[in-house]
């Protein structure tokens, strides 16, 4: 295959800062976006390296309780909203026009509008941690009427939350106009690349899920300073109430924040295996019935509260069922790569590893599922190592596996693959060392979320902080292998890879300022 | 698809899905009066039958069987202290309207004013567990050093599950403000 | 000390290596690292334990196949040893196999998962009733039938905390007033909270419930032999969450009644 595309006259690049703030252009916008979300996992990434130190070694050296749970609040909130969600929305904007054939978004002023939102919402949050009283210290969760108690910092996190919020709804009702609007002729639904089909479905995910979280936070606003009591018992209302409807949010939150890397490694394998990806119709069934069952199964979160014995049994069967969605996926994976002919460079290895180590998060997930066992884990480092597999190894490593993928399509350069390989083994050593302890750590009985602990879990700690240090340093070396290839390095030709699947492929590397601007023919 | 019908397009697309989004916004408030409504039927969180919903005509009294009743109360954020009733445990049988009293004791040289929030255990017991005198919800105020005896009327439904032999009516005493009742 | 130190952390890296550990080593020996969960001393906390041990056998299993075919395909499908890549993209009796299977296994723990909930969720026929009410920081304990009721407050000096003096053996698992129960008793403990929302959590003794303000929750326990038993608050409940430990004396029923008339003595 040839560069089919031809560059029409209208291709100028703006100059200057000007065109990155009113850039309408879904390339300059999911490179903002990217950034964004690196500048993001960089500070997030910081805050966990001050709960790291404080906790490698017992007794309080670092910084005071209050502080730390302002860290492990933040932390969370920062990497949730600020990390991951905005990096998959970059993905989306620079690769779903590519992949439909489509010239640009469906709305490029909103795109350009629910990005710049991004830096102000954050901005407040960071903020709040220099407020008198401190940033929110609640946990991301941000449960009353502990959250009620909190000062300045917690209002500051409320809007944060509101702005990120309709960032993400924008987003959302961007990429589904794209989708069902921008399509090439041709591009029938179920020709769509997996990945523009993970999005459409997170993108409803989003748009159920986050209103509700809005709502619920409003009222927690209006509680601590309008006198309302939905959440307060003196007032008639029910702190379980809050939590109730925040995993009603927070439970498809999770598969919002998985799905687009379920998309992405669905690219990435086929491509290093070369063969084409197994079971693509399961593939689309299966993410549709975990993002489904999502909205079921949101009281696993609480099964301590004190539910009726009803309630417990459904929540246990329900989400045991997602087991079977998210079973389908990783098989299809494994098929895709049975009898296959692999290479693993660096994209490759590190969607082998979402794989791989997602697995180990819904095995863990499996466990917690089952109530009775989860009175146990309920609260410890159990629960922290599991959502560390899966949203790290998940999300994370899944975004990795793209960012090395498209690389040459944005910069038009390869990748150092010598840095690639350095930062993939580094990562997951590292992450490995860090996390797994933890889940030791969960069933000898330390609690999350405390600041310093009995002396019988000094020695996993150790361990875990240090491989912790070695996460957090080692993700440098992405923005070095990043910097390097905007700057130079070997050109990329117009495929990349060997073969690759997709229209992103048939345009040239670096994919021109605009591309599509008329619909390629899709057979 | 040609530009215009394209744009319309995108406009319907956008319109439908920021209704859906205020429609889940609303839903998030829905969700409080559903939540309450789901806690009565299941007796989710020990919200008990409130005065209003207990019907006029006696219930039968079920002599063949007694049920444990037992009192706790909580004092919270106002210098009160609350005794609870003299005997802790109460057996009754069901069906049978039965008085307790538990007593305030102002400890503030000022006036002051509470209120009691009433919770049940076991949760599956709270819907049959009916006051039909209580001073839950209410503002109680007491002048300075004042003590005040406060009754509680209630009736066991004869309904109650057999398994449940033990409930305890526990009350968490706050500050007054203003007050809406779980379950108006 | 150090050496000793050592010594755990090489333990604590060869656990690193595979959950298989757990399928080798005695017990006696996981409990000491801390590896596994407590040793459990209720009805509860054992069938917990087995519980966690059955899911953790069958999800170590899967995961082990899973792991065995992936390493399989990396060593054998690669294009560096010259494999030719097959044309397949789907089957659909594999695709009904690993949807059924999966089935399959859930039904087989979902059985005793639910036999285990409906043990729990049994309060009727207590021999005693505890109230437990959380607070910022503490735990107020009251025997409901006997008049005794105290608070029960962390006393691991500051100093520990800091660091200017040695951390004693029971470092921030140590309280003031212990709870003391008699050995063999079906105790029902009742839970709520004064002002934000606490966890009661002894882990060898059963799982945890969350103490709620305004509201009132419940568990049992029945403890099976006598000793002191630790845990801590499983919830975050502010500044001093990791600073509100929970120890329970488990004792004979002649030791209970004397600690009863000495606590009423003192009140």
């Amino acid at each position: 295959m040839t560069t089919t595309v031809a560059d029409h006259h209208h291709d100028e690049v703006p100059k200057g800062i000007t065109r990155w703030l009113f850039t309408t252009n879904h390339k300059d916008i999911g490179t903002l976006y990217l950034w964004f979300s690196f500048t993001m996992f960089l500070i997030g990434g910081a805050m966990a390296l001050v709960i790291r130190a404080e906790l490698f070694q017992p007794g309080l050296q670092v910084v005071d309780p209050h502080f730390y749970n302002q860290m492990v609040t933040v932390h969370a909130l920062i990497m949730i909203f600020g990390a991951v969600m905005p990096g998959f929305v970059g993905f989306a904007n620079w690769m779903i026009p590519m992949m439909i054939g489509a010239p640009d978004m469906a709305l490029p002023r909103l795109n350009n509008w629910s990005f710049w939102l991004l830096p102000f919402a954050t901005s407040l949050l960071i903020l709040s941690l220099f407020v008198p009283g401190g940033g929110p210290a609640a946990g991301w969760t941000i449960y009353p009427p502990l959250s009620v108690q909190g000062g300045m910092g917690v209002d500051l996190t409320i809007f944060t939350i509101h702005i990120l919020g309709m960032s993400s709804i924008l987003g959302a009702i961007n990429i589904i106009a794209t989708i069902m609007n921008m399509r090439a002729p041709g591009m029938t639904l179920m020709k769509m690349p997996l990945f523009v089909w993970t999005w459409v479905i997170t993108a409803f995910l989003l748009i159920a899920a986050m209103p509700v979280l809005a709502g619920a936070v409003t009222m927690l606003l209006t509680d601590r300073h309008f006198g309302t009591a939905f959440f307060d018992p003196a007032g008639g209302g029910d702190p379980v109430m809050f939590q109730h409807i925040f995993w009603f949010f927070g439970h498809p939150e999770v598969y919002i924040l998985i799905l687009p890397a379920f998309g992405i490694i669905s690219q990435v394998i086929p491509t290093f295996a070369r063969k084409p990806l197994f079971g693509y119709t399961s593939m689309v069934f299966a993410a549709a019935a975990i993002a489904f069952l999502s909205f079921i199964v949101w009281a696993h979160h609480m099964y301590t509260v004190g539910m009726p014995l009803s309630g417990e049994l459904f929540f246990m069967y329900s989400t045991m069922l997602i087991a079977i969605p998210t079973g389908v996926k990783i098989f299809n994976w494994m098929a895709t790569m049975w009898r296959g002919s692999m290479s693993f460079e660096t994209p490759m290895l590190y969607a082998i590893a979402t794989v791989a180590l997602f697995t180990v998060g819904g095995l863990t997930g499996l466990m917690m599922a089952i109530t009775p066992a989860d009175f146990q884990y309920h609260d410890t480092y159990f629960i922290v190592a599991h959502f560390h597999y899966v949203i790290f190894c998940g999300s994370v490593l899944g975004m990795f596996a793209g960012v090395y993928y498209w690389l040459p399509k944005w910069t038009g350069h390869m990748y150092n693959e010598t840095l690639g390989k350095w930062h993939f083994w580094l990562t997951i050593i590292a992450f490995n060392v860090t996390f797994f302890p933890q889940h030791f750590l969960g069933f000898a009985g330390m609690p999350r979320r405390i600041p310093d602990y009995a002396l019988q879990f000094a020695e996993f700690n150790v361990v875990s902080s240090i491989g912790g240090f070695v996460l957090g340093y080692s993700q440098l070396i992405l923005l070095v292998v990043v910097i390097k290839a905007i700057r130079g390095g070997k050109k990329a030709s117009a495929e990349v890879w060997d073969n690759p699947e997709g229209l992103e492929w048939s345009v040239a590397s670096p994919a021109p300022y605009h591309t599509f601007a008329t619909a390629p023919e899709v057979r | 698809m040609s530009k215009s019908s394209r744009q319309k397009s995108n406009r319907r697309v956008v319109g439908w899905l920021s209704l859906w989004v205020l429609g889940m916004f609303g839903f998030g408030y829905a969700l409080v009066p559903l939540y309450d409504i789901f806690c009565e039927i299941t007796g989710l969180n020990g919200k008990s039958a409130t005065l209003s919903e207990v019907s006029a005509k006696p219930l039968e009294i079920d002599r063949s069987r007694t049920v444990t009743v037992e009192f706790a109360v909580d004092v919270s954020g106002i210098p009160w202290r609350v005794d609870r009733p003299e005997i802790v445990r109460l057996k009754v049988h069901p069906g049978e309207a039965t008085t307790v009293t538990y007593a305030a004791h102002s400890l503030t040289d000022s006036r002051s004013a509470g209120q009691a929030v009433p919770s049940v255990s076991p949760a599956r017991a709270a819907r049959h567990f009916r006051k039909t005198e209580c001073f839950c919800f209410t503002r109680q105020e007491l002048a300075p050093r004042e003590s005040k005896v406060m009754p509680v009327t209630f009736v066991v439904d004869p309904a109650l599950p057999e398994e449940v032999k033990t409930i305890t009516l526990s009350y968490a005493v706050y500050p007054a403000k203003n007050i809406v009742p779980a379950n108006s | 000390m150090i050496i000793n130190r050592l010594k755990h952390l090489l333990s604590a890296g060869t656990a690193l290596v595979s959950m298989l550990v757990l399928w080798a080593v005695p017990a006696s020996v996981q409990a000491e690292w801390g590896l596994n969960l407590q040793r459990p001393v209720t009805e509860i906390a054992r069938v917990q334990y087995d519980l966690h041990m059955l899911i953790m056998y069958i999800v170590t299993v899967i995961g082990i196949i899973v792991f065995a075919i992936m390493f399989y395909s990396i060593f054998k499908f690669r294009k560096s040893k010259g494999a030719q890549p097959a044309k397949f993209s789907h089957s659909t009796k594999a695709e009904v196999i690993w949807t059924v299977i999966p089935t399959l296994i859930l039904i087989v723990m979902a059985v005793p998962s639910t036999k285990a909930l409906l043990l729990m969720e049994d309060t009727t026929e207590s021999d005693m009733v505890v109230k437990v009410t959380g607070y910022q920081w503490g735990w107020h304990y009251d025997y409901m039938e006997e008049d005794v009721s105290f608070f029960s407050k962390l006393t691991t000096p500051q100093s520990q905390i800091t660091g200017t003096e040695t951390k004693g053996e029971n470092y921030l698992l140590e309280v003031d007033n212990h709870l003391v129960l008699p050995v063999g008793q079906k105790v029902r403990i009742l839970l709520t909270a004064r002002d934000v929302i606490h966890a009661w959590w002894v882990p060898q003794l059963g799982g945890k419930k969350d103490a709620i303000p305004g509201f009132i929750n419940e568990m049992w326990i029945r403890a099976d032999e006598t000793g002191t038993f630790r845990g801590q608050c499983a919830e975050l409940c502010g500044k001093d969450h990791g600073y509100m430990p929970i120890v329970v004396d488990v004792v004979d029923e002649s030791q209970y009644q004397a600690w009863l008339d000495g606590q009423r003595n003192k009140g």
